[in-house]
């Protein structure tokens, strides 16, 4: 009988299954991994197993017992420990402070902060994860507050850690001693569930791995029955619908060059776009793939304007435009669309209409002598965008935040692409979208294709990148580890392997 | 059809916050064992019975419509500025140092350069938060106020030292020329030019704020910066214009009050006219018609206090705590209509089904 077992959870949101009756367990002393893309309802079943969601079917038994956790507390009481992906600690506090927040002093009111350093001492010297007790969290670096992070969650006595993508804040040489700490986790009797999606890391640490895909368990194999390759193929899964027919190969102008784009982080440390160049031509789709938060949004961001470039150069139609305004940018010819429509895309508390110009509303006709607002061609625009872009609206007037995710999407869709770009940055356009306006955007953004315009179309649906990219580049921290040709070449299990951090060894068709 | 009823009665909830407001007032002139129908009576009368409490309710209403509007516009655009009282005393100075040192233009002349300058040193004032807001991301409400204690210690300084009149009994700078002094439009009153000017400024920003391309980048400024500099606003020179101009209009409140009214400068010549304008602009919802009206509401409520103490023994500072009590109740109306919903959503959403589950 497994240590920890969780049997047939199912977990639904509103539209989407998260977890479709996934069976896992884990042993004491093992390293078990959760493999996945992004979405593929890892850290659900985790955070179900954390009491922190609420699971809508299934049972899970902790030695063999039926258990009911419906809140951290409850797991903490069950001795499980979760180390988040985003740190919960106060910056402001002491090590040793964040370490008993919210545990009970057997002096009442008064802390033991002596005692409890103590205890901490102990517990970092066995496991050596050496931090200093008295240090403040804000003055610790990323790699140190995880031990915190950890020593928390040890200080609270764990049997079963939960480490959600650890090493995503750890620089090689970390993961390496982080792994070390690990297995002395295991020595020791402790289970261990590890999430990731890296597979080289993956493959190096876990004792048996589980790969889940859109909610279901694609399989349970221990690491010596496996390699990258199988894996990544489990990920991804093979059933994909191949490219679009798309015609004409010959190559126009070049619309965009990119060479050797940096943009610094301001912490400091590795850069979030880190020498990425590329070319797009006339009529040209580049996809983007990349596991989300590898410098993608930096590096539509650079492009756009609105995050300053720390070298390199960004060229439309010829003309550098790196550190120009993103008004200058916007008047030669650039169109963006932001991942974040309602923060970034969208004024919500403007209407339709107000939305539809906010990027031209000096301009004439939506401007009398640049000063007066002309109101008739402005409701104008707006019913005619309405009406061609399918937007389902009463009328102009309606605001915005009234609007469906979709129909917010297809205001901005409207707004970029009847400005009759040169260059579209199409930045996770699709995501979050129900099926028929996922299906809308990617035909107007073919469209825009056809009409001879360059895109750049950055997702994290692998799916999708295919099915619309002429040419597809990989993100990884940063970096572009390479670009694919797209079409009927396409390899599938190459992707993701590149998209895991996996370098070519001989790049056989890179280009640019 | 029911949907428009709730907008208007939505839109006009500072009036119901207002009336709200002056009932509790009631209960408070009760408990101190007064009569309340008689203190309110006395309060109407003192602000608008005769010509003399007309003129004091228009002129004490006059520095409040500038310095709202400033409040107003900045608020519009998403700065905070809580600042005016300072940005108006340097208004005051502005218009004092002009209309001392000037000399020889015809008023024609004369009153635009001097209100420019109460103009300009006003926006001075303000444009120093408004660049390190959007430059440096520094907090404007802090910045604001501090400005606003240098600013009043300033005027106290030059208004007893480097201005000061020899032989005065207290603070206060020799008369500016009187061809810098704003003529009195009603006879025998001190209702001066400084008043038709405010109503004028409310109807130019009512048109600048909704027909106009400034008007609608302000807006969307203020109601998102991050989609704003998104679609190539500027914002850094955005917010400088814009502070500049807000200051500015709290300058013009100082101005007019001493071009119109005072004459001269003295230490401590605002009553709070730029800290009643922060109230104003809220209880506005920083929509100009709205100021002129909030303004006028604050200026009986100034003017009629007097009378109403005379009359029925309730303290002048019974309308400070009304006033208090008008701020409370428009901040409450401003979360009420958001907070049945979010409660609802918030149950059916995350509480539900755990509680079930729990069973």
């Amino acid at each position: 009988m497994p240590f920890l077992e969780m049997k047939n959870i199912s977990k639904r949101f509103v539209d989407v299954v998260a977890n479709d009756r996934v069976c896992f367990d884990v042993e004491r002393g093992e390293v078990h991994t959760l493999l996945g893309e992004n979405g593929a309802g890892k850290t659900t079943l985790m955070n179900i197993l954390y009491g922190l969601y609420s699971r809508d079917e299934g049972e899970i038994y902790l030695d063999g017992k039926l258990v009911i956790i419906s809140s951290p507390y409850e797991a903490i009481k069950l001795h499980i420990g979760m180390i988040h992906q985003h740190f919960m600690l106060i910056p402001n506090l002491s090590v040793t402070e964040n370490i008993i927040l919210g545990l009970p002093s057997s002096r009442g009111f008064l802390l033991e902060l002596k005692k409890a350093e103590e205890n901490i001492d102990n517990i970092s010297r066995k496991y050596e994860l050496r931090v200093d007790p008295k240090a403040l969290v804000r003055q610790l670096p990323v790699g140190l507050r995880q031990r915190v992070e950890i020593l928390k969650a040890l200080y609270r006595k764990t049997d079963i850690l939960i480490l959600d993508e650890p090493t995503s804040v750890l620089t090689p040489l970390e993961v390496e001693t982080f792994f070390k700490i690990i297995r002395r986790f295991t020595e020791d009797g402790l289970a261990v569930i590890f999430i990731s999606h890296k597979l080289n890391e993956v493959m190096s640490i876990s004792d048996r791995i589980t790969v889940l895909r859109g909610g279901n368990v694609v399989g349970t194999l221990k690491k010596h029955d496996t390699d990258p390759n199988k894996l990544a193929g489990m990920m991804v899964g093979k059933e994909i619908t191949l490219s679009l027919d798309k015609p004409c190969e010959k190559k126009g102008k070049r619309l965009l060059e990119v060479r050797g784009l940096s943009v610094n982080s301001e912490k400091g440390g590795k850069p979030l776009v880190n020498n990425v160049s590329f070319d797009i031509h006339e009529a040209e789709i580049l996809g983007v793939a990349g596991v989300d938060g590898n410098g993608q949004g930096e590096l539509t961001d650079a492009i756009a304007g609105l995050q300053p470039v720390s070298k390199g150069q960004i060229l439309i139609n010829g003309m550098d435009v790196a550190h120009l305004s993103p008004r200058k940018r916007i008047e030669r010819k650039l169109g963006y669309i932001p991942s974040d429509r309602q923060r970034v895309g969208l004024v919500v508390d403007f209407s339709v209409a107000q939305n539809l110009v906010l990027k031209d509303f000096r301009d004439t006709p939506f401007s009398k002598q640049r000063f007066f607002l002309n109101r008739r061609q402005i409701n104008t625009n707006a019913e005619r965008l309405i009406k061609e872009f399918d937007i389902k609206v009463s009328h102009g007037n309606e605001k915005v935040a009234f609007l469906s995710g979709g129909n917010q999407q297809k205001v901005i869709l409207a707004r970029e692409i009847s400005g009759k770009p040169d260059v579209l940055i199409a930045m996770q356009a699709t995501r979050g979208l129900d099926v028929g306006s996922t299906k809308y955007v990617q035909e107007r953004i073919l469209e825009h294709r056809e009409k001879g315009g360059a895109t750049l179309f950055i997702s994290t649906e692998l799916d999708e990148i295919i099915a619309i990219s002429d040419r597809i580049a990989v993100m990884y921290e940063g970096e572009i580890i390479g670009i694919l040709s797209g079409g009927q070449e396409i390899d599938l299990e190459r992707i993701s392997l590149m998209m895991a951090g996996v370098r070519e060894q001989k790049t056989k068709k890179s280009v640019s | 059809m029911s949907l428009n009823w709730k907008q208007i009665t939505l839109s006009l909830s500072p009036v119901w916050a207002t009336l709200v407001a002056l009932t509790l007032g009631v209960g408070l002139i009760l408990l101190a064992g007064l009569n309340p129908i008689k203190a309110y009576y006395a309060l109407f009368m003192g602000a608008f019975s005769n010509i003399y409490g007309i003129s004091s309710t228009l002129t004490k209403t006059t520095p409040l419509v500038f310095a709202s509007l400033g409040v107003a516009l900045a608020f519009k655009g998403g700065y905070f500025n809580v600042g005016a009282e300072g940005q108006l005393y340097l208004g005051g100075l502005g218009a004092t140092l002009a209309g001392l040192y000037i000399h020889g233009l015809s008023p024609l002349l004369h009153i635009p350069v001097t209100l420019a300058a109460g103009f300009v040193a006003g926006g001075i004032w303000s444009v120093i938060p408004g660049y390190l807001k959007a430059r440096h991301e520094v907090n404007e409400i802090i910045t604001c106020i501090f400005m606003y204690f240098i600013g009043l210690l300033f005027i106290e300084y030059m208004a007893s030292g480097p201005l000061f009149e020899p032989g005065a009994p207290s603070a206060m700078s020799p008369e500016i020329a009187a061809s810098a002094q704003l003529p009195i439009i009603i006879p025998n009153t001190d209702v001066h030019l400084g008043f038709l000017m405010s109503l004028t400024l409310v109807f130019i920003m009512h048109l600048v704020l909704t027909k106009t391309t400034i008007g609608y980048q302000i807006t969307a400024m203020g109601l998102n910066p991050v989609a704003s500099r998104y679609a190539g606003v500027n914002i850094v020179k955005s917010m400088c214009i814009l502070s500049f101009v807000s200051g500015g209009l709290a300058g013009l409140a100082g101005a007019s009050e001493i071009m119109g009214l005072k004459h001269r400068l003295f230490d401590a010549f605002s009553p709070g006219y730029g800290l009643d304008a922060i109230v104003i602009a809220f209880l506005a919802k920083s929509n100009p018609i709205g100021v002129m009206f909030a303004s006028l509401f604050f200026g009986t409520l100034r003017s009629g206090a007097g009378m109403m103490q005379r009359a029925t023994g309730v303290p002048t500072t019974a309308v400070l705590a009304i006033q208090g009590l008008v701020i409370l109740c428009v901040a409450i109306s401003l979360v009420l209509p958001q907070w049945r919903p979010r409660w609802f959503r918030a149950d059916i959403d995350k509480e539900t089904p755990r509680k079930k589950e729990n069973e």
